[in-house]
């Protein structure tokens, strides 16, 4: 493979410093990375470790109820932190329904953020691409593209954002914290991914040198713990990247839906977050009916890309599912099968 | 690195001989503490890494590699290339017997499929050799790729499969379709699918002058030593592989491929030994895949449900410069009793490596749309799924007419249909539901495979020490082979399987043929067989003609091995050691070698199948769309049993294939470049554990007198077979939707609402 330099700084400033030379990437767990490297899709001249900065691999509810996740807590970590799982059920089960254990063990909820499109003409480096080399072109848009975008996509990239985490972390309203050559800064989760229009090379709203330290659950978040749910459509029960892919969240008083979350995933370049379905939804009872008018809006915008016009059904009906879960009430445990159509199944032995 | 000895089995329960005991695999610790020494574990001093480049176009020629930047890289040693190779001895384009198929080693620029190697770099370092690789930043000029069962111009080809004629017949197919109450006209498609083994192909390849020592998983040995020795011109005698161990290959290590070819070529080149593993991807091309196929079948059916006429033809594909076709269509030949038969393929080139043998090649494709058609026959006469098979249940091999050598199908039917529940389905499909809501479906298929033979040679030697030894070149794939046939020469030797050293893996050994077929163990035992009794006889002659011995004059009696010692067969109380025999004579071993071959005379009179009934749960999303097999239960026919351990475990193996089948597998190709999208197994799906249900296997107790002496059949092939048909009827029952493209998919079950 490429010869690259690797770095290991002492300090996050140090790491700021290193990452935002020219062909420097952080290296996390690497999960993603180093099969990118392996397959001559990134080609970087440095890898700056972060892994051993300290600070960064803790859970910590800070005063005002926020929840603080420091972006090297592994995933499988996090979703089996017994606090965690309980006060945001949606997020842990997302995490568990993602990779595999081994994958999850490692890791990192930086990494899970930032990991690329699994589009398959973004990997295979004799495929023109615009999000690996910009200007090149989209081979995906009249290939093999029956698991592409629906919403959100150009002409320029069909890609989908792959993370199952980042779908309910979106959904409520996660805030990610950055240290940056600047110093220190933060935004909403929704903001961190770039829809592709003429730019797909830029997945995320960072500059060089950003480092993404910590993720953010503010205080609402916890308030839809009763009624909270990742539901995930695959072509196999575990290791595979959703189809489509939905978290619902839902705050229900007196019977009624006093707020509700929704965002989707697999379905765009980025966590779709379904604001208008959400105000449909708010003040009305939880009802079939009120899931299906939730589903039409949060689709409405969709269009195939290729050969995919099935998901933007499928989304729809998903979207029905996941609500209609989220109303029953989360599980008092995670599901042996999470966030799968297979969840109820009695019986089921797997993760 | 630790010794590979195998003598030494772990205690298990033993409840008389060797044959039929469920011996754990006798290897299976050496793997578990990752001591069992795979091609790629070897490093001879002074060892280089290659790695090959292969192309990303599908068609066309190389016009240009940048070998100085690759050569400019630290630790890159050489490029090989067409104008920088060692010369073979002969042309790899010559088929020189129907088992060499064509292979890509540089011969020539040109580029007949994508990941076609086109050059070879050698490095200090596999990673010098990769970035190597990637400096030679190839171009191209490109001719469009043909891609696809609709590419270019359909022909007949001569022959399918391994000569099999490419069309059958019996009876007036179109009277037998014009007379029928019911017909079915029905095209089913199969994907191409990838061997995918664990293991890479890998080869560790090291001269000596003109000596050859090789470190290669094969499911060859003899094959591929002799066409190694072919290529390069040396004796067979000078070439020596050791595979003691194959982390699977299903047929795809079986015939010598290009990359392993590449590999010794550069150990040539440079004067060191070289390694040359493949990237996961680059199994994607040269070294064999299932082709896909289109198959129509049209089956006609009288008032009573009995077949009228059956009509399978298959579209499938070969490469633009070989042949192999997967005869899809021939799995109509021996299931169901039709008065009328039909069976045809036709073909397309396309710019892929060579199709090959794929576990079931044939069988597993023919028998997911014949199972499915079969399906939809029944339900169009109303009856149900099994009793449509037996009303049409084939009593003599259906086109040949000759009775089966031995077919316990209607056991298989009865045993797996009972433990599965099967009386409690209902004929409707969409009727039932479990507690969460989920469609429930019940389907199933009849599974069988040929039982197959090929020739093998084996060594026996019993010692003075009274322990015995059994030599044969024999190949385990996974499948226990290193358990199995050592428990048949156990027995063979008449001696505890501690006492007997088996060899095996090894090309200095006796031929045990190719691993393959479904035929190894039967192949292989059969060998072991008559060395075993071949020795045997010699120390009997020993004794029975020493007036010293007991056993003096029992000649005409005869004698029987037994736990180290002879004995008279008309009065087992008379009988001496090995160690007894042997000393007395002063001999320190006795040696003897048998062969194992098919009976002619034997299969020209009888039909000689493996069957089973596989029987199947899945439970389908009624919005979502999503399929999870619940449970399945197979029920095999397969003659002997050497091990119920191994054997259920091979026969797990190919039901859960044939769920891979129907519900997961299929490598995406490019409509334009024709390059493999997914040619990873993140991508390219296989079952993972918890896609897998609970699984059940019964064995089908069957004697089969005619097979072979062990009355063997082979069981590493069947389990796919019926599995693929059995989980696709279950959709359908699950859902009323009939989907006949394979993989079924999920967009496939939305259209229901």
């Amino acid at each position: 493979m490429k010869q690259f330099d690797y770095v290991r700084p002492a300090t996050v400033t140090e790491a700021v410093a290193a990452a935002a030379q020219p062909g420097a990437v952080y290296l996390a767990a690497g999960t993603n990375l180093l099969d990118l490297m392996k397959g001559g899709v990134s080609r970087p001249d440095r890898l700056v470790d972060v892994t051993h900065l300290g600070g960064l691999d803790q859970i910590e509810t800070l005063a005002d109820g926020s929840l603080r996740i420091g972006a090297l807590v592994s995933n499988a970590d996090l979703a089996h932190d017994a606090d965690f799982a309980k006060s945001y059920p949606a997020v842990a089960e997302a995490l568990l329904s993602g990779a595999s254990a081994q994958l999850r063990n490692a890791a990192t909820v930086g990494g899970n953020l930032l990991q690329r499109t699994r589009c398959a003409y973004f990997y295979d480096t004799a495929s023109r691409c615009n999000k690996r080399e910009a200007g090149t072109g989209c081979d995906a848009r009249e290939g093999e593209n029956r698991t592409h975008s629906v919403l959100g996509w150009s002409e320029s990239c069909i890609a989908t954002h792959p993370s199952d985490f980042c779908v309910p972390l979106v959904a409520l309203d996660a805030v990610i914290e950055i240290e940056g050559k600047h110093g220190r800064r933060e935004i909403a989760l929704d903001e961190l991914h770039r829809l592709p229009g003429n730019t797909p090379e830029r997945d995320a709203a960072l500059e060089p040198g950003d480092l993404i330290v910590a993720v953010r659950l503010p205080p609402s978040a916890r308030g839809f713990a009763a009624h909270a749910r990742y539901l995930k459509v695959r072509e196999r029960t575990s290791y595979a990247f959703a189809v489509v892919s939905a978290a619902s969240a839902l705050r229900i008083e007196n019977g009624k839906i006093a707020e509700a979350r929704l965002a989707l995933g697999g379905v765009a370049a980025k966590p779709w977050r379904a604001r208008a379905a959400e105000d449909v939804l708010r003040g009305v009872a939880p009802t079939a009916d009120a899931f299906q008018e939730a589903a039409w809006r949060a689709l409405t915008d969709a269009k195939p890309s290729g050969d995919n016009a099935f998901k933007i059904e499928l989304a729809r009906r998903i979207v029905v599912r996941a609500l209609t879960l989220a109303a029953a009430g989360t599980p008092a445990r995670i599901p042996a099968l999470p966030a799968s159509p297979f969840a109820s199944t009695s019986g089921a032995i797997h993760a | 690195m630790p010794e590979l000895n195998l003598t030494s089995a772990p205690a298990h329960l033993r409840h008389g001989s060797n044959i039929g005991q469920p011996l754990t695999r006798r290897d299976g610790i050496l793997k578990v503490k990752g001591q069992a020494t795979y091609a790629a574990d070897n490093h001879p001093p002074g060892m280089l890494f290659a790695v090959m480049a292969v192309s990303s176009i599908a068609h066309g020629r190389v016009t240009s590699l940048d070998v100085a930047a690759a050569k400019r890289h630290p630790g890159v040693v050489d490029v090989m290339t067409p104008d920088h190779k060692p010369q073979l001895a002969i042309d790899p384009e010559i088929k020189t017997n129907p088992f060499v198929f064509r292979m890509e080693v540089l011969q020539s620029n040109e580029v007949r499929y994508a990941n076609q190697p086109i050059a070879v770099v050698i490095a200090e370092t596999l990673e010098a050799a990769t970035e190597g690789a990637v400096l030679l930043a190839p171009r191209y000029e490109a001719q469009p790729a043909l891609v696809g069962l609709d590419a270019g111009t359909s022909y007949v080809p001569p022959v399918v499969g391994v000569g099999n004629p490419t069309e059958n017949h019996l009876g007036d197919v179109e009277a037998g379709l014009a007379s029928a109450d019911k017909q079915i006209d029905a095209i089913y498609e199969t994907p191409p699918q990838y061997h995918n083994a664990m293991e890479p192909h890998a080869i560790v390849a090291a001269w000596d002058g003109d000596s050859l020592q090789i470190d290669m998983p094969t499911q060859g040995l003899m094959l591929s030593l002799g066409r190694i020795a072919e290529l390069f011109g040396i004796a067979p005698d000078k070439i020596h592989i050791r595979s003691p161990f194959l982390g699977g290959g299903f047929g795809s290590k079986g015939l010598m491929s290009g990359p392993p070819t590449l590999g010794i070529m550069a150990a040539k080149l440079v004067g060191k030994p070289v390694k040359l593993v493949l990237r996961r991807e680059q199994m994607y091309g040269p070294v064999g895949h299932r082709a896909p196929t289109r198959q129509r079948l049209r089956i006609g059916a009288d008032g009573e449900g009995r077949l009228t006429a059956l009509d399978h033809h298959a579209r499938t594909v070969s490469s633009t410069f070989d042949d192999f076709y997967e005869p899809a269509a021939d799995a109509s030949h021996t299931l169901y009793a039709s008065p009328a038969i039909r069976t045809s393929h036709d073909a397309v080139r396309v710019n892929t490596g060579t199709p090959l043998f794929m576990r079931a090649p044939g069988e597993a494709t023919g028998s997911i749309a014949l199972e499915s058609a079969i399906d939809e026959m029944a339900w169009a006469c109303g009856i149900d799924p099994l009793a449509f098979r037996l009303k049409n249940y084939a009593e003599v091999e259906p086109i040949t007419g000759r009775p089966f050598s031995s077919k316990a199908l209607r056991a298989c039917y009865d045993q797996g249909a009972a433990r599965f529940g099967w009386a409690k389905r209902s004929l409707q499909p969409g009727q039932m539901r479990d507690d969460a809501g989920l469609l429930v479906g019940w389907g199933m298929g009849t599974a069988t495979f040929p039982a197959l033979m090929f020739q093998a040679e084996a060594r026996a030697v019993i010692r003075l020490d009274g322990s015995g030894a059994m030599e044969i070149g024999a190949h385990d794939m996974g499948q226990g082979a290193w358990t199995a046939l050592a428990q048949i020469a156990a027995d063979e030797l008449g001696l505890d399987i501690d006492r007997v050293e088996f060899k095996a893996g090894s090309s200095d050994l006796p031929d045990a043929g190719i691993a393959g077929g479904s035929a190894h163990t039967a192949t292989a035992g059969a060998a072991i067989h008559s060395a075993g009794a071949a020795v045997i006889a010699k120390l009997a002659d020993l004794a029975t003609n020493d007036e010293r011995s007991p056993l003096f004059g029992a000649g005409n009696a005869g004698v029987i091995a037994r736990n180290g010692r002879l004995i008279r067969r008309d009065d087992e109380s008379r009988g001496e050691s090995y160690v007894e025999i042997l000393a007395r004579a002063r001999i320190v071993e006795i040696e003897a070698r048998g062969t194992g071959a098919p009976n002619p005379a034997a299969m020209e009179e009888y039909a000689m199948h493996a069957h089973g009934a596989v029987f199947a749960e899945v439970k389908v999303d009624p919005e979502l769309g999503q399929v999870r097999v619940t449970r399945m239960v197979g029920a095999f026919a397969a003659g002997r049993i050497v091990n119920p351990h191994l054997v259920k475990s091979q026969l797990f193996g190919g039901m859960i294939w044939g769920m891979s089948f129907a519900l997961h597998e299929e490598a995406i190709t490019d409509r334009r470049s024709g390059r493999i999208m997914n040619a990873n197994l993140g991508e390219y799906h296989i079952p993972v554990n918890a896609d897998v249900p609970p699984l059940d296997v019964i064995t089908v107790e069957e004697h089969d007198p005619h097979v072979n002496a062990l009355g063997i059949k082979g069981v590493g092939e069947i389990g796919i077979t019926g599995s693929a048909g059995a989980v696709a009827n279950a959709v359908w029952h699950a859902t009323g939707v009939r989907v006949r493209r394979f993989p079924i998919r999920i967009e496939d079950l939305l259209a229901q609402r």
